[in-house]
């Protein structure tokens, strides 16, 4: 914990300083964040934080349950009031977002409702006409591979067929910035690979996708850059290898003795490490394994869930 | 990066944006294609006045004295204005306290959708459901209840206008009171109570001349007593009058009433309105 208490306060002042210099192109940032703060009561659930969000990027906001990543979104969408900070999306402050701001912004909101009644087709054509520029309906249903199910009632929806119509609904109007909350929460595995293939699609023509998340190989497999929010705070913000070799220090050498007791050793210089037990084995070493951090070591250790493991 | 430097600005999207009373209509048409499709829904909802036309004509059906009507034909006009309220205040007080904890409304919000356009939806769902109720009690009481259809240009006029300002005035009514319940479970016990309790006070299930004046009095200040009392001045013969409070059908007040009760209801909708449901803050 010493360590990502010594970092935070290195990489919130490094982190300041760039978002100063973002902010002076500010074309260049769909979401700016500064001093967010939100209490529940005696519970606060954003306690400082700040992000500089790019235009065209994918940025994950990685976290365990209950650090502030949804409160967070939700400020974002224009849906919740905050309590101290500045929040720019698209140029506006979502706490007033016009009729033309919504438009330019779609959500896909954690816990879901659609119409139970309606089909899928009739629910995507009339969300697309609350849109100046939508998509067409039919190439939407497509695009989430629901095009089987276009005639089905809501109600006669699979959870995972009703996620993929919540991400329809979120891209229907063409928008310019995309805010995912817990998008794949209880999806199969395949699911969840054909999801992540259709965020890679929307993000590349061009739509800037913010997108919570408590599952890491998510965060690594989808995010240009992510942040990982612990208790209210970003304590890591940066690319997902970026972050690996920034925190994941050292390396852990194993091997087994003569007498088969397994023995591990951490160590900053492995390859030093190694050549002694060369020495000392002299050749070949039992059971040898050099590993280093995953970014789930380097996760776990950010949001102070070390214990986990 | 490079394909977001082409789209459009916010100012010229916002000259592009669908108008708020094209989405309602489209509203509209959804809301009923939702409410017809819920079998069950709609078979209660139409079934439920005639229901109980049938059991207090059937059971009250002797002679008023004095009036020169029997007391079947007093609860045609009363289970019509319950019917209008049950499809605007109960139906509206309960559908939207549900959709508010589904969370239906907070995505519409999400959306660039006209909030207006949300309500006239819920409008033509009422005025349609509603014209429906209408149209089934009077065919019952026609048939059944020696009810005539209005007799003159004037009295189908006074019916018109009794329908749409209390069809109003109920549905804004309605829309207030869907933001009482705090879960959409509750919701139909909150919205029923006081439905119910008015329909006791207002002469819907007792006549009025039987109902203690106090009751009476707190009854006149909702607008289903007016109502009432406007139907049976278009559908009851002039001799009936003498039942009324105030011996008279008192159109001019019944009027004042309920415009008074369709702009107080808009002002409280105005107030009131909420997009998330009360644990969401």
């Amino acid at each position: 914990m010493d360590i990502s208490k010594d970092t935070w306060s290195s990489l919130s002042v490094r982190f300041r300083t760039s978002l100063f210099d973002m902010t002076t192109h500010a074309n260049e940032l769909a979401v700016v964040v500064r001093g967010l703060r939100k209490r529940y009561g005696d519970v606060t659930a954003v306690d400082g934080v700040d992000l500089g969000i790019r235009r065209g990027e994918v940025f994950g906001l990685l976290g365990p349950n209950g650090a502030g990543k949804s409160t967070t979104v939700e400020i974002l969408q224009g849906n919740r009031a905050r309590d101290a900070g500045e929040v720019s999306v698209l140029g506006a402050d979502p706490a007033h977002g016009t009729r033309a701001w919504r438009s330019r912004v779609g959500i896909v909101w954690q816990d879901e409702s659609a119409p139970a009644e309606l089909t899928v087709r009739e629910t995507v054509r009339h969300f697309a006409r609350y849109y100046p520029r939508p998509r067409d309906p039919e190439e939407v249903i497509h695009l989430v591979g629901l095009e089987a199910k276009a005639g089905s009632r809501i109600k006669a929806l699979s959870g995972g067929q009703r996620r993929r119509l919540d991400v329809a609904l979120g891209v229907i109007g063409c928008p310019e910035l995309l805010l995912l909350d817990e998008p794949t929460t209880g999806f199969d595995p395949a699911a969840r690979r054909r999801f992540w293939d259709l965020i890679r699609k929307l993000s590349a023509e061009g739509t800037t996708i913010v997108l919570t998340t408590h599952y890491l190989e998510e965060a690594e497999a989808l995010a240009d850059r992510l942040a990982v929010v612990a208790r209210g705070r970003v304590v890591a913000e940066g690319e997902p290898a970026g972050l690996r070799e920034r925190y994941g220090t050292g390396a852990t050498v194993a091997w087994t003795e003569p007498d088969g007791t397994g023995r591990t050793a951490h160590t900053d210089e492995p390859t030093r490490a190694v050549a002694e037990l060369m020495r000392r084995f002299d050749g070949e070493i039992p059971g040898l394994r050099v590993t280093r951090p995953t970014l789930e070591d380097v996760y776990l250790r950010l949001t102070g869930q070390e214990d986990a493991r | 990066m490079t394909t977001t430097g082409v789209r459009p600005r916010s100012d010229a999207l916002a000259d592009r944006l669908p108008g708020a009373w094209g989405i309602g209509l489209e509203r509209g048409v959804l809301e009923l294609r939702q409410f017809f499709r819920q079998r069950d829904q709609v078979v209660f909802t139409f079934a439920f006045p005639v229901v109980f036309l049938f059991l207090f004509a059937s059971i009250f059906r002797d002679d008023v004295r004095g009036a020169g009507i029997n007391a079947s034909q007093l609860y045609v006009p009363a289970m019509m204005a319950a019917g209008i309220m049950s499809t605007s205040f109960q139906s509206l007080g309960i559908s939207i306290a549900i959709e508010r904890d589904e969370k239906v409304l907070r995505r519409l919000r999400g959306t660039p959708m006209p909030p207006a356009s949300y309500f006239l939806g819920k409008i033509w769902l009422v005025l349609v459901s509603g014209l429906l109720e209408t149209a089934i009690l009077l065919l019952v009481g026609t048939t059944f209840y020696d009810i005539d259809l209005p007799s003159s240009a004037g009295r189908w006029f006074a019916f018109a206008w009794i329908f749409v300002l209390g069809l109003t005035a109920c549905a804004l009514l309605g829309i207030a009171v869907s933001s009482l319940p705090k879960t959409g479970k509750s919701a139909s016990s909150v919205v029923v109570l006081p439905f119910l309790v008015l329909q006791f006070i207002s002469g819907v299930y007792i006549a009025i001349d039987t109902i203690p004046d106090w009751m009476l009095n707190i009854g006149a200040l909702f607008p289903l007593k007016w109502m009432c009392q406007g139907l049976r001045g278009v559908f009851l013969p002039e001799s009936a009058q003498v039942l009324e409070q105030a011996g008279d059908w008192e159109f001019g007040r019944i009027a004042l009433v309920l415009t008074a009760w369709c702009v107080g209801g808009l002002l409280l909708c105005l107030l009131t309105f909420r997009w998330k449901n009360r644990r969401e803050g």
